[in-house]
């Protein structure tokens, strides 16, 4: 396909990778506001979540924040921030609007992963007479971690390709690659934009998966394993 | 212009503007309901097809759920915007990018509803001589509706959301009152545009669940109490 070639040569073209409106200006600008966006969201949301859930109270406003979340177009409160005195912020826009796209996903799953813990595996803790703290810390989370990781990944693949939405408002990140060749009918730059997003949310999603691996305690495992088995009988 | 105070001020709530542009904005809401509506419709008709022919032949379910996945993480902007070369600055491209992306949910959440029908009743049903066809019909996909209406949901929820994005190709509904109003920053329209999106979004979703429940009356009678 002639697009393709069109758009490996746009992307093996050194000058396009320098400059101000470079590929790599643009990149670094997508890691930093997705980045940014995501961590703040996920401390905002994650221990709210999990806190919810292990009270096992407000699941009707952990479930319903999600659902309200996905009406809120992000590209009109991206418009709605430009045209106040947020727009001279640099890029605060942006990362607001992802942080309030990234935060209801990423609430619901770490209610809904706590919630689904096995509540045999939590009354078996409860009788060894555990604390809730202990609770928390050595049975929920390393149970509820699959789940709540899953949420964790989609909401950043999602943070990605969303972060692109900027480029509609004039905010930097890589969807200024795909206006730009909108703007001037170069098919080629746009489908490497769009390669570039998807390769960087595929890349992010790998760290992700590496990172929940490094991370997973052992003794996390093995209670797994132990509860599992508790589970099964 | 002889515009009244507010427009002059460009204040954010601006009763004259609704007004004035009443029109401006019924033709933008139209729009956007008719994409949305359109793009969920095709979308569904799509997904159910494809989630059956995933249930009769397991071999299919990688492929279809890998590549429905996949397609939901291409960036709407450039969904959008490689969608142009095949259909012009039209509103079949903006629909069929939300189609695409509508998909994902549709067909996750007609396997889940289809797989979330009891083994027994099936069994039954078949042991009354239900054939494939009436089974379906009759039994599992009313079985299957909530799950399934969730979905529908879900996905026309998001694609209100995401239809203000084809604004890029002029043909995003309150999107492009939106994107009119950035350069100029008039604020009553953008505001009035963005707010209006969400009641839409709302709107639909209230009015999907009392269809839900209009379809399904089974699933009230176990939790109202003294209903029967």
């Amino acid at each position: 396909m002639g697009v393709v070639t069109d758009a490996w040569g746009w992307l093996t073209t050194g000058a396009h990778w320098t400059g101000e409106e470079g590929i790599g200006q643009r990149l670094a600008e997508h890691v930093y506001v997705s980045g940014a966006a995501l961590l703040i969201a996920a401390a905002l949301a994650l221990p709210l979540g999990l806190w919810l859930g292990h009270l096992g109270r407000g699941g009707a406003l952990a479930v319903n924040v999600s659902n309200v979340g996905r009406a809120i177009p992000v590209f009109a409160v991206l418009a709605l921030f430009m045209v106040s005195p947020l727009r001279n912020a640099g890029y605060v826009p942006t990362v607001v609007a992802l942080v309030l796209f990234a935060t209801p996903p990423l609430l619901t799953n770490a209610y809904v992963g706590m919630r689904e813990v096995d509540a045999a595996a939590v009354r078996a803790a409860r009788g060894m007479g555990m604390t809730g703290g202990q609770l928390f810390r050595q049975v929920e989370l390393p149970l509820a971690r699959p789940v709540v990781m899953t949420g964790v990944r989609s909401a950043a693949v999602q943070v990605v390709a969303t972060a692109t939405v900027a480029a509609m408002v004039g905010q930097g990140g890589l969807g200024r690659i795909i206006t730009a060749g909108f703007a001037t009918y170069d098919t080629a730059q746009v489908v490497a934009g769009a390669v570039l997003v998807a390769l960087l949310a595929l890349l992010v999603e790998g760290v992700l998966v590496g990172a929940d691996r490094l991370l997973s305690p052992r003794f996390g495992q093995r209670l797994d394993q132990r509860f599992d088995q508790l589970g099964k009988r | 212009m002889s515009a009244p105070n507010c427009l002059v001020t460009n204040d954010w709530i601006c009763g004259e503007y609704l007004r004035t542009r009443s029109q401006e904005l019924t033709e933008a809401t139209l729009q956007h309901v008719g994409i949305t509506v359109v793009s969920v419709l095709i979308a569904l008709a799509v997904a159910v097809p494809l989630a059956l022919l995933v249930r009769a032949r397991p071999r299919f379910a990688g492929p279809v759920l890998g590549l429905t996945t996949l397609l939901y993480t291409v960036p709407s902007l450039a969904m959008f915007s490689l969608l142009l070369p095949l259909f012009g600055l039209s509103s079949a491209l903006v629909v069929t990018g939300l189609v695409l992306y509508a998909l994902t949910i549709l067909v996750r959440n007609t396997l889940a509803g289809l797989a979330a029908v009891p083994a027994e009743t099936r069994e039954a049903a078949r042991g009354m001589g239900y054939g494939s066809l009436r089974l379906l019909w009759q039994v599992e996909l009313p079985l299957a509706l909530p799950v399934l209406m969730a979905g529908i949901r879900m996905a026309t929820v998001s694609t209100i959301a995401l239809t203000t994005v084809g604004s890029v190709v002029g043909r995003g509904g309150l999107g492009n009152l939106i994107e009119d109003a950035l350069p100029t920053f008039f604020k009553a329209q953008m505001l009035a545009a963005s707010v209006l999106c969400v009641l839409l979004a709302v709107a639909a979703d209230l009015s999907l669940l009392g269809l839900q429940r209009l379809l399904t009356p089974w699933t009230r009678i176990r939790t109202a109490p003294g209903g029967g």
